[in-house]
């Protein structure tokens, strides 16, 4: 009876049963990695803006306090966006001629708001809250960067779960004093481990079972 | 004849006299490589794959509109999926059963039942599999069970049963495919060496894996499938003992019982071995296969019918037993409601399925006339199916707090999806039996005279001892 198959078939049947198990790792590892990836998070991309907004002038080269635009942050959910009139603050007096900050003045006459582009925008199922995070002694730096070094606004943080349980499973890794929340670039003055287990008990900061709670952010 | 042809404690032989080497190869193999489908089965495969059509459109409204369309809701959550989970799961025991303990046991007459058996049991799976994923509302995240790295850093739900099932049934599912698989290699390899038509021959030969039937071949073979035989052992314990978990784990009235585990294997062996009775009886019919499976076959299994019939029995006396003698008033509320709620009917028909028509198996008259055995397969398949309804429901729709009380009503889109799967669960049969040896050829050539006194041993003594030429 003549072969059925030819003499490569032995090699062919045995690469592609070893093979397939490695394609199917690599293929895994592939999906893995582009969720976790800038490309899926928008991680690190900075937004276009109606107002080319650089949060490195005001903040850095100013120094002006977050909350003078945020206002609510550490009362509310929400930090806020500040309303046009707050950038007429100052731009009626200084650039208030520059064509740049045209829509700016535009959105002052015609009292409609300037349109921003959400840059730190969490997905609907999940709660945030930033007055809990602030009054606990989370920092602006921890979750949105040096803001002051940002010429244009991105996201630094993947906003992904892990990375919010990342703190919320140890909290003691990333809090600071209250009064050192809104400053860019803190250093820890004593080792991070001492202090952030001191500042734990003393902000009353709840036990992993209940910052890990699914309801703790999913209500 | 020879003794080899009557091994074991005498009785009907496993296979009928007169036949050799070259009639059992020629039988078995002749279903698949005949060029002409016989008419019932081109009609059988047409009526059973309608009904996977209607599976298949049932599913496809069902992922459109959502679980909503299904007759669960509260009080009742969990409606015809988990029972037909269930259900499904226990039929796919008997497979196992067969091909694993049973060959440990050196139980011969099981040569001729292992290969339909063990397909049958990945069918009940596939269908088994389908309902739980369903029942998800969101099947296309059903990955989320499975614990792999993720964004989330979340793993599955650990203390929940329901994890422990995925685990359990794709263990089993991955277990009985491989050892279905492994058995079928050197019939696979006659069935190549036979094929006339080159498509054929490519087609086995690639499933063959270049079986050459050499000495080294057979001693791997039987290593092998010695292996998996001890692998698969605890899992025909395990699998149901699991799926009874994810009522025993919940506080719920008439499901947080110890008695859950033996109960429901020896249901599922129950509800297993009726539908290779219902298969069996069918198939040595039109293929003419009476002189493989023979009456000594049909009345083995009647009598684990009876034998595991008598202990599914045992667990509903104990049930009502024990609501009286915890007096737990919950439970006692539980058993009552069950006998004299809204559904007795159903309670009742399940005793009567699966207690009273059993025990016509203890008359030898029963147990060698096929069509009345096909009957009790049949009223015992509907009996398990019945028994996993009140398990599901009586208990879920009254429980502690009378103003949470409701009532289940099945829509047409649970009993679509549930004919549905019997039309998927017998089309892949039709399709088994059609294109691969129902009948392990080369076990059964073990079985005839010419095979001498290793007959009575499918397994040869050197590869149980472990010596090594």
């Amino acid at each position: 009876m003549a072969q059925i198959f030819h003499r490569s078939t032995n090699f062919l049947s045995r690469f592609s049963i070893f093979g397939s198990v490695f394609f199917l790792a690599i293929l895994l590892w592939l999906f893995y990695d582009l969720e976790a990836s800038p490309y899926t998070t928008q991680q690190t991309i900075a937004r276009e803006q109606p107002v080319q907004f650089s949060h490195a002038h005001h903040v850095g080269a100013i120094g002006i306090d977050c909350r003078y635009c945020h206002t609510s942050v550490e009362k509310a959910a929400f930090a806020g966006i500040p309303p046009t009139k707050t950038c007429m603050n100052c731009h009626s007096q200084i650039w208030a001629q520059s064509p740049y900050l045209e829509p700016v003045r535009e959105s002052f006459r015609t009292d409609k708001s300037l349109e921003w582009t959400r840059v730190n925008d969490l997905p609907n199922f999940v709660y945030f809250d930033h007055s809990i995070h602030v009054n606990k002694g989370v920092g602006c730096e921890t979750c949105h960067g040096r803001v002051d070094q940002m010429p244009l606004m991105y996201q630094a943080a993947s906003l992904q779960m892990k990375w919010c349980l990342e703190c919320h499973r140890h909290p003691e890794r990333y809090l600071r004093p209250k009064e050192e929340v809104f400053t860019m670039g803190w250093r820890p003055p004593v080792e991070q481990a001492v202090l952030g287990e001191r500042l734990k008990r003393e902000y009353h900061v709840r036990d992993r079972v209940v910052l890990e709670s699914c309801s703790t952010c999913h209500r | 004849m020879s003794r080899a042809v009557q091994p074991g404690r005498g009785g009907p032989p496993v296979i009928e006299p007169g036949h050799t080497y070259a009639t059992v190869t020629d039988k078995i193999s002749s279903i698949v490589l005949a060029r002409r489908t016989p008419l019932f089965w081109v009609l059988g495969f047409f009526a059973s794959f309608t009904l996977t059509m209607v599976l298949l459109g049932a599913i496809s409204y069902l992922l459109a509109k959502g679980i909503g369309i299904w007759g669960v809701n509260q009080p009742v959550g969990w409606g015809f999926a988990i029972i037909n989970f269930v259900w499904w799961i226990g039929i796919g025991h008997a497979g196992t059963l067969i091909s694993a303990i049973l060959l440990l046991l050196r139980q011969e007459w099981r040569t001729s039942i292992n290969r339909f058996a063990e397909a049958m049991t990945l069918f009940a799976v596939a269908c088994a599999g389908l309902f739980p994923l369903l029942h998800m509302g969101r099947p296309w995240l059903a990955y989320w069970l499975l614990p792999y790295p993720n964004t989330m850093a979340l793993w599955p739900q650990w203390r929940s049963p329901l994890v422990w099932d995925v685990f359990a049934v794709s263990t089993y599912a991955s277990v009985s495919l491989l050892f279905w698989f492994v058995g079928m290699i050197p019939d696979l390899a006659t069935l190549r060496d036979r094929a006339r038509r080159k498509g054929f021959q490519i087609f086995y030969g690639m499933l063959a894996m270049g079986w050459r039937g050499s000495a080294l071949h057979w001693y791997r073979y039987e290593t092998a499938y010695l292996l998996l035989a001890g692998l698969a052992t605890p899992l025909v314990i395990s699998v149901h003992t699991v799926v009874s978990f994810d009522f025993t784990i919940g506080i719920i009235p008439g499901w947080h019982s110890t008695i859950f585990p033996p109960y429901f294997v020896a249901g599922a062996i129950y509800a297993g071995f009726a539908m290779v009775l219902l298969l069996a009886i069918p198939l040595r019919a039109v293929y003419g296969l009476q002189d493989f499976i023979t009456m000594r076959h049909l009345e083995n299994m009647a009598k684990i019918l009876l034998a595991t019939g008598l202990i599914v029995g045992y667990g509903y006396v104990i049930e009502a037993f024990m609501s009286w003698y915890s007096a737990n008033p919950y439970e006692g509320y539980m058993i009552g409601n069950r006998m004299r709620g809204p559904y007795a009917p159903v309670y009742w028909s399940l005793m009567l399925c699966n207690i009273v028509a059993p025990q016509f198996l203890w008359f030898k008259r029963v147990r060698t006339s096929p069509p009345v055995l096909f009957g009790i397969a049949v009223v015992v398949s509907i009996g398990m199916w019945l028994e996993r309804f009140v398990i599901v429901v009586t208990s879920l729709h009254r429980d502690f707090l009378p103003s949470s009380w409701g009532m289940y009503f099945p829509t047409i889109w649970d009993w679509a999806t549930f004919v549905g799967t019997i039309g998927l669960f017998l089309a892949l049969m039709f399709l088994f039996i059609r294109f691969l040896p129902m009948i392990s050829i080369f076990e059964m050539r073990t079985l005839v005279p010419e095979a001498g006194p290793l007959a009575m041993q499918p397994i040869p003594e050197h590869s149980v001892a472990g010596e090594e030429g």
